[in-house]
Formats: C-alpha cells, sequence, structure tokens
C-alpha cells in the first residue's frame, strides 16, 4: 500500500506533518498515521495562547483501535486549533493533510525544523 | 452445535432498564434535610416491581450475555477458567464475613487463612514473602514495580529505566511508565523470544528492573531465562515475573528459582476466582528476602505462640488499598489451592498445555510460533482476525483474543485452559474452523445468532449513547 507523503511538508519520526511557512505553521497527522490508528473518534488538542514545545507531546488522538500521544515538530504559541475535529474526527482520516489540519503555531525558534524529515526521509521510514 | 442466544425484546430494545418498565415516583420528604434546598429533591422515581419481575429481569440479562457458564472461552493470555462454585460457599460463610478492623486476637481463623495464602503463593512461586494487598493484576504489577524502586531507593542506587520486552502485556509498559520510569522496548528474535544479544546491548546501571512474562505472551518458554536473570542482576537490575501465565508452570517450575525477585500472581486466572469485570479482584505480590522490608503494610506473620498478627514492613511502601486486600476473593483463592493440592496444580498446569496443544492441533490455521505451553496464537492469515473471531460467537463459543500480539499478523491468541474436556475442545475447534472458512459475507456481517448483532465500534466511539441522558429524552 502507498500512502500520500506531499513534498511541500515537513516531517516527524512521529508521523506528524508541518508546514515551513511563515509567520504560523500549520501541524497534524499523515496518511500514513491514520491509516495505522483506523477510525479516528476523539481528538484533544491545546487551547488558542497555549505553548507547545518541540518533542513534547501537545495533544492526544484516540481510535477504535489506539490512543495515541501527538508530538509536536517545533515550539511556539498555539494560533489557530481545528475544532471542527471536535464533531468530526473523520476529517483526520478523511484529509489528513487537509481538512484534517490540527493547529497553527507561530514558532518562537527559527532553527525549529532542524532534525526534521524531509518527504524523502519519511517515505524511507514508512516504506 | 446449534447456538441461538436469547432475545428478550420490546420495541427496539433489548431487555428495557427497570426504570423504563415502570416509573412509579413517591414523595419524598425533605423537611429535615440540612442541605440547601437546590440539592435536594420532593420525588424520586423508583421502579415499583414485583419480586419475579426483577428476578426475571436478572436472568434475562444473564442470558443475553456470554460467560464461562455459558460455554467455552477461550480468551488468551486471559486463562478464562471456569470458577468452581464450592469457594463462592466458602466466601459466603458468615464466619468469613468480619470486620477487617477487628482485633487481631478476635480474627485468628481470618488472619490464618490470610497468612496460609501467603505461604502457599510463596512456595508456588518460590518467593520468600507475599503482600496479599494489591486489588488487581496491573495493582500489583505497579506494587512490584514500586517495591524495586523503594530498594533501588534505599540503597542509593538512582536508576531510570525498565526493560520491557515488545510482545509483553500492555500494563507492563504503563506499569513502569506510572512508576516514573523510562521504558526500553525490547524486541524478539526470530523464534519469538528475548533476543540476548539486544538485551545484553539494553542493560546498563540504568536498568532498574526487566519486566518479563513466563511463558512469553505466545506461549513460548524463554528457555534463556538463567542468562537472562544474570545479565540483568549483573548490571545491578531486578528481575520482574508477569504472573499472566503461571497457569503454565503451576506445580513445574518456580519463578524464584528461575532467578525472578518479584512477581505477582493473577488470582483470577491462576487461581479460578472470577475475573470480575473490573469488580473486585486481587493481585499478590511476592518478593525474594531482601525486598521483603518494602512491600506494602499490613502484612500477617505467625508469632513465636503460633498466633496470627499483622505487622508493618519495616521501609513498607505503604499502603496500595485498603486493610488487607480484597478478602472475599482472596479466600477463593486459598479454598482453590487448598482443593487441589499439589498434585491438583501440576495437574491443572499438564492438562492446560495439552488442551492448548490438542486444539491447536485440531485447526486449520497457522501457529507461526511453537512448540508453545498452555496456549498459542494462531494467525488468520490474509482474513481479519476480528471477523472470524465474531462468527465464531455464532457458533455457540466465546473467540479468542484477536489481533494480539502485534508479533502475529492477525493474531488469534488462544488458551482453552485445563477445564475443557476432549468434546468440549472438538466442538471449539469446529466452530474455529467454521467460522475460518466461511465466505467473506457471512464473516463480515456476523454474528447473527447473538442477541446483538455487529456493534458498529466507530459510531458507538464518536456518538455514544449514555444511559442516563437517554432516561432523560
Amino acid at each position: 500500500m502507498s500512502f500520500d507523503v506531499p513534498d511541500d511538508l515537513t516531517y516527524l519520526e512521529s508521523h506528524e506533518w508541518t508546514t515551513t511557512d511563515d509567520p504560523t505553521v500549520r501541524i497534524g497527522i499523515t496518511d500514513f498515521a491514520q491509516d495505522e490508528l483506523g477510525d479516528v473518534v476523539f481528538v484533544e488538542l491545546p487551547a488558542v495562547g497555549d505553548e507547545i514545545e518541540a518533542g513534547s507531546a501537545f495533544g492526544v488522538v484516540e481510535s477504535i483501535k489506539a490512543v495515541s500521544d501527538l508530538y509536536a515538530p517545533i515550539s511556539g504559541e498555539v494560533t489557530a486549533v481545528n475544532e471542527e475535529l471536535f464533531d468530526q474526527p473523520e476529517l483526520v482520516n478523511d484529509d489528513p493533510f487537509g481538512d484534517g489540519w490540527m493547529l497553527e503555531v507561530a514558532p518562537s525558534d527559527e532553527a525549529a525544523f532542524d532534525g526534521l524529515l524531509s518527504p524523502d526521509e519519511y517515505r524511507d521510514q514508512i516504506a | 452445535m446449534i447456538y441461538d442466544q436469547a432475545r428478550y425484546t420490546e420495541g427496539n430494545k433489548h431487555e428495557p432498564l427497570l426504570s423504563e418498565k415502570d416509573d412509579t415516583t413517591v414523595a419524598v420528604d425533605e423537611t429535615d434535610s440540612p442541605l440547601p434546598d437546590e440539592l435536594t429533591r420532593d420525588e424520586l422515581t423508583l421502579p415499583g416491581l414485583s419480586e419475579p419481575e426483577i428476578a426475571r429481569h436478572y436472568t434475562r440479562l444473564s442470558q443475553m450475555n456470554w460467560s464461562i457458564d455459558s460455554g467455552p472461552y477461550p480468551l488468551g493470555s486471559c486463562t478464562m477458567k471456569y470458577n468452581p462454585k464450592f469457594t463462592e460457599d466458602v466466601a459466603a460463610d458468615p464466619n468469613a464475613a468480619i470486620h477487617p478492623d477487628r482485633s487481631a486476637s478476635s480474627a485468628q481463623g481470618n488472619l490464618g487463612v490470610l497468612y496460609g495464602l501467603q505461604e502457599y503463593l510463596a512456595t508456588i512461586g518460590g518467593m520468600d514473602a507475599v503482600t496479599l494487598q494489591p486489588p488487581a493484576g496491573a495493582a500489583g504489577e505497579f506494587t512490584g514495580i514500586l517495591v524495586a524502586k523503594a530498594y533501588h531507593d534505599h540503597h542509593g542506587n538512582d536508576r531510570s529505566e525498565v526493560i520491557i520486552p515488545a510482545s509483553a502485556h500492555g500494563t507492563n509498559f504503563a506499569t513502569a511508565a506510572m512508576a516514573g520510569y523510562d521504558v526500553v522496548e525490547l524486541p524478539s528474535d526470530e523464534g519469538g523470544r528475548v533476543d540476548l544479544e539486544a538485551l545484553k546491548a539494553a542493560v546498563s546501571e540504568e536498568t532498574a528492573a526487566l519486566m518479563l512474562t513466563n511463558p512469553n505472551t505466545v506461549g513460548l518458554f524463554e528457555r534463556d531465562i538463567v542468562e537472562i536473570a544474570e545479565t540483568v542482576h549483573e548490571a545491578g537490575g531486578l528481575l520482574y515475573y508477569d504472573g499472566a501465565n503461571l497457569n503454565a508452570l503451576l506445580g513445574r517450575g518456580r519463578p524464584g528459582d528461575m532467578g525472578f525477585d518479584i512477581m505477582h500472581y493473577n488470582v483470577h486466572k491462576t487461581f479460578a476466582t472470577p475475573h470480575g469485570g473490573g469488580g473486585p479482584g486481587a493481585g499478590p505480590v511476592g518478593v525474594v528476602d531482601e525486598l521483603s522490608e518494602f512491600l506494602p503494610s499490613p502484612r500477617v506473620r505467625e508469632t513465636d505462640d503460633g498466633d496470627y498478627e499483622r505487622f508493618d514492613p519495616d521501609h513498607s511502601i505503604g499502603k496500595v488499598h485498603g486493610f488487607a486486600g480484597n478478602w472475599l476473593v482472596l479466600i477463593k483463592a486459598y479454598a482453590y489451592i487448598a482443593r487441589l493440592g499439589d498434585e491438583g496444580l501440576a495437574d491443572a498446569s499438564a492438562k492446560a498445555v495439552l488442551n492448548a496443544n490438542y486444539l491447536a492441533e485440531q485447526l486449520e490455521m497457522d501457529v507461526p510460533y511453537g512448540p508453545f505451553h498452555h496456549e498459542f496464537a494462531a494467525t488468520a492469515g490474509d482474513r481479519d482476525a476480528a471477523d472470524v473471531a465474531k462468527r465464531m460467537l455464532d457458533f455457540g463459543v466465546h473467540p479468542p483474543t484477536t489481533k494480539w500480539p502485534e508479533m502475529v499478523p492477525e493474531a488469534m491468541l488462544t488458551e482453552p485452559t485445563e477445564i475443557e474436556n476432549c468434546r468440549t475442545l472438538d466442538q471449539l475447534a469446529e466452530a474455529f474452523n467454521n467460522a475460518y472458512s466461511d465466505t467473506d459475507e457471512a464473516i463480515e456481517t456476523a454474528p447473527s445468532r447473538t442477541t446483538a448483532s455487529r456493534i458498529d465500534q466507530v459510531s458507538a466511539a464518536r456518538n455514544p449513547r449514555l444511559s442516563w441522558q437517554a432516561l432523560d429524552e
């Protein structure tokens, strides 16, 4: 089975994706991650204004199979939360890189993306 | 076997709730209540039902359910043994029902039973000291790891890691994390056992303990256990035995003799007390001598005069449950062990292993890992293990544990235990084979002969219909 890995995103080993836009980035979980989890039934996210820290858990995604922590690709302040997911967690399954996005964050560190995976590196990881 | 589960349906509901059957309202006299008005009620709904109506309600619920008294229940790693009814009589004996705050001098019989059970379990596990206090297997694990932590702290060793094989029960990982340790996951070797080289690479002066289940979760005996124990001990770590699969070893091998320092006993598995469905259980913990002073308090000991008394171990981690633990569960375990005796317990493990191997031989499915002991992980191959399991329900048996452990694709982890005879094992094998070879349509829509058909897990999780809310609708 092949999974969608868009070329314009940056990835974490723990299967989150992030944009690298300025001034805010958008974060979610990958196509591979949503497939592994199965039907997502609940998503717990921080509130706007909360600080998240690179490498630390910022939320929880729950499927009928498992409960998993969500890890932050960068440190920064949450500027937007996809509240649609609270009523429609299935968006994470249906459109993980689009309507299933989770957070928008203003990075606090410009070198923040060092150490994350390129699309090719992530493709190798899930191959 | 022809099987159809009972159905009692009114409208679109199976057997309505008592409060749906009758909503008699009674006035409540609350004039003398010291509580503010907003916290009190003037009337209360109390179903006004006759005794036969209530008896039938609960009987119907039990008929629409499944239990070990209904038929085979080969749920792997859960050891679903039949609960002999004589243990219920023992627990119901009025002499067993005494207040736990009674003085030791007026509760000698009960303390004697607790002491006797501590001694039985110590002998069975090859341990030196036992606490009966933890109220469940997972609580036993947590207690055991807290004891390990107290031991290391007491000796000034600040260790940060617990090593756990990938095939271990999920509770092991949770236990280590809750006790504040970092988890180091150990891969299995090709044969499905602990990879000794990986273990040697993983141990260090940070290793507080290795948690191990033996036989492991696919029923394989860890043959290198002596070398595993030496490796962990040389690094200054402790060896923790998860008692989930002790039923395979009863009277045949003892964790203490293998080098384990701490273990828990699942009395609801190995010693036939009820699993309880989340109700009261017991997960006693045994330790070697040098860890005994850290066990929870109180424990029970015999005095020089032959009396029994409660005491607090010197460096006890404190209480993990009230009083002596769940007494009514413990007394059933004591009764079971006393009734079976040495020969009976050894016979139980022999038959548990024989039954698992006989059943596996009858199955058309592959069993990738072996030779195994009391349980085996068959694979449903290119079929969905959950679908096959649901179809098995239609043949009058409970299915095995599915999709775990993950080292076996589409696993069906099966443990018939010693309680089933050949006729029942054949019936079980037939259910496995019928379901496994059935059409895609049949297994994807199964079960059809049970009270409730296929549960829509996704809708249930996304839009739960809670009974207390439903009643208000």
